[in-house]
């Protein structure tokens, strides 16, 4: 029986890795022009040999990871973007447009619906004239959102803890959903009444009515957003990313007890704190596996904070940072999805620890790293991506934007498994140095 | 040998360290004194650091229990207790637009372990106030902080403002995504990729070793 054969749940990982890129390089998509589908094609195959280390591809890919760039281009403001919706649809098209990256530059992490956030009275993020400014983009709040005394709650029902204790603290227009409480009380129906009658309360139904304007909003938001994104499909421009997740250690640290919190945990309570980076690993796969199809995008974004070099020792990192990643990751992997983290920071330190990755199925984009190193440590391993500084994207000369694309591109391209890109997420740069890093792709990368 | 609760903030432990604490004030310890010895431990976090043996979690956790033995004594102790002359004045602040705090607390608390008085003005700092706090407090350095790339205008212009107001002390500028670059961009003297190199610099620029 061949893997077209069998059904999905019976295929290995390779075999569902392989579909995963069949369909996504084979996509049937009604092109807007044979030179589009020629594009989308030639883009989409180059992604693949250079992300699954299959020999050197037709040239290096470039694939400018970008926040607010693309609005910016078009001259759009970060709160025009999270404000204007249609507009900041149409400029991200047209950024793509104009630059012609290998992978689309999208919207989803920028241009999100202010207005929704307001709704919803969002604490843990300020963006453009919600305590930010309109020039630059959203900002994370980070506090101890959860309790030091709260871990077991996260662990022992993580949807309960979410919906009921958490989302009422970080959103003000989401209070009221504290008044309810887990489903297991009407689970024995007879039950059901004294349970049925919280969702009756004021602070309830105020909730309620403000979560369904929130999500009447992100309506409104994904009617430009969405119909924009396939059109860059049609355009030519592969989305490889079709989801994120995170380490374990990172939701704690970001989203729940805060960098303090957590740190203090670290050695106050270490076992607990290992405890809940093991309970979240299925959390965190099932974040992308649970509504994924065999069409599903291939790859997984995975944003790294907190294990950078300086944050913690190797031996920290060993044991509290790793050790959960590299289980999500695995997970993925399992479900035939390719991991790609986004190291921002260095990570010099960690090349040894993190090379403990199957081949070819992980990608790495690293942003102060040494590039020569991660490429003599994670050679044959994986994929490495990146690393333009943002300040030279942002006040270089696109002179110097060549010169320092073409070292990296002859530095670490041979042999292929390199993807070119910026180091962190572009927010500002001159649109004249991102043509540049673009054109070095095509001038000093080919094969 | 080091004192037991010189012994128990090295090490890392909260729980041990208060109690100690309140175990030598309920036997009549001057407070002072008490406090001295979280300084001492905090002098050894400080050289662990600068070694490379302790890291950023170590560093806050001490922070964070120093404090806590700070809370305990402080309403203890006699009015005349004094502070250690400081070797320097250190302006502190993230720069208008941007609201990160996680290093620019780093860098003070370091800064402030090497003795040096740390002006903290907080986050998302305008150029007059920064303008205003350098008059006030006439200090040798001016540290600036910013994790996104806005914050590359408004260090420079915190640099133009607080200069064109007639005052010099050195600026040093650190973050996420400050390099080589960006300090010739903003035109100060020097940036930091980690507080160890906040420390150095204010020390060279104090004239101490």
């Amino acid at each position: 029986m061949n893997a077209d054969e069998k059904s999905w749940s019976q295929l290995t990982p390779d075999e569902k890795l392989e579909q995963r890129w069949k369909a996504f390089v084979e996509a049937p998509i009604d092109f807007v022009s044979p030179e589009a589908e020629a594009a989308y094609r030639a883009r989409a195959t180059r992604l693949q040999k250079a992300t699954l280390l299959q020999g050197t591809p037709d040239r290096v890919p470039v694939t400018p990871l970008t926040h607010y760039y693309p609005g910016r281009s078009q001259g759009l403001t970060p709160y025009e973007a999270m404000t204007d919706y249609q507009r900041a649809a149409d400029a991200w098209l047209q950024s793509n447009l104009d630059l012609q990256p290998d992978a689309m530059m999208g919207p989803l992490f920028a241009a999100i619906p202010a207005r929704a956030y307001e709704i919803l009275d969002v604490k843990i993020m300020s963006w453009p004239g919600h305590g930010a400014p309109m020039e630059g983009g959203f900002q994370y709040n980070e506090t101890e959102w959860m309790h030091a005394d709260e871990y077991d709650l996260l662990m022992d029902d993580p949807t309960d803890f979410f919906l009921h204790v958490y989302m009422p603290r970080v959103a003000g227009g989401l209070e009221g959903l504290a008044g309810l409480v887990s489903p297991q009380d009407m689970i024995e129906i007879v039950t059901g009444p004294a349970y049925w009658m919280r969702w009756a309360s004021p602070e309830v139904q105020e909730s309620l009515e403000k979560l369904a304007a929130a999500g009447r909003e992100a309506q409104a938001w994904g009617g430009a957003m969405f119909p924009m994104l396939g059109r860059m499909v049609a355009e030519g421009f592969p989305g490889p990313v079709g989801a994120m997740s995170k380490a374990p250690f990172d939701i704690l640290s970001d989203t729940l007890r805060g960098t303090r919190g957590l740190i203090m945990d670290m050695f106050n309570q270490p076992d607990t704190v290992l405890e809940a980076c093991d309970r979240l690993v299925s959390f965190a796969v099932k974040w992308v596996t649970r509504r994924a199809t065999p069409h599903s995008p291939p790859c997984v974004f995975i944003p790294l904070h907190k294990g950078a070099d300086g944050f913690m020792s190797d031996e920290q990192f060993k044991t509290f940072y790793w050790p959960s990643l590299r289980k999500v990751m695995l997970g993925l992997i399992e479900e035939g999805f390719v991991p790609c983290p986004f190291a921002e920071g260095g990570y010099n330190d960690r090349l040894e620890v993190i090379r403990d990755l199957p081949p070819g199925r992980t990608a790495w984009h690293f942003d102060r790293t040494d590039m020569r190193r991660a490429k003599e440590a994670m050679g044959g391993i994986a994929c490495i991506e990146g690393n333009v500084p943002p300040s030279l994207l942002n006040l270089g000369t696109p002179d110097e934007v060549t010169a320092y694309c073409r070292d990296l591109i002859e530095a670490v391209a041979p042999g292929g498994g390199f993807i070119l890109d910026g180091g962190s997420v572009i927010d500002e740069a001159k649109v004249e140095n991102m043509h540049a890093m673009v054109r070095a792709a095509h001038e000093y990368g080919v094969y | 040998m080091a004192h037991e609760l010189v012994d128990a903030l090295v090490g890392m432990r909260q729980k041990d360290a208060l109690r100690i604490v309140e175990e030598m004030l309920d036997r009549g310890e001057d407070p002072q004194s008490v406090l001295d010895l979280g300084q001492e431990a905090m002098q050894i976090v400080g050289d662990k650091f600068e070694e490379g043996s302790f890291f950023l979690p170590e560093l806050m956790m001490s922070g964070e229990m120093l404090k806590m033995v700070a809370a305990i004594i402080k309403p203890r102790l006699a009015e005349q207790a004094t502070e250690k002359a400081k070797i320097g004045t250190v302006v502190l602040g993230t720069v208008r637009g941007d609201i990160h705090d996680i290093g620019k607390d780093i860098v003070g608390f370091v800064l402030d372990m090497n003795g040096f008085k740390v002006v903290d003005l907080g986050i998302n700092v305008a150029e007059e106030a920064f303008v205003e706090a350098v008059k006030e407090h006439q200090p040798q350095v001016l540290a600036l902080s910013g994790f996104l790339s806005l914050a590359f205008d408004s260090m420079k212009s915190t640099v133009d403002q607080v200069r064109a107001a007639g005052f010099d002390p050195k600026v040093i500028i650190g973050g996420g995504q400050i390099d080589d670059t960006v300090r010739a961009y903003t035109s100060a003297d020097a940036y930091g990729g980690d507080a160890m190199a906040a420390v150095a610099f204010a020390k060279q620029t104090a004239g101490v070793s």
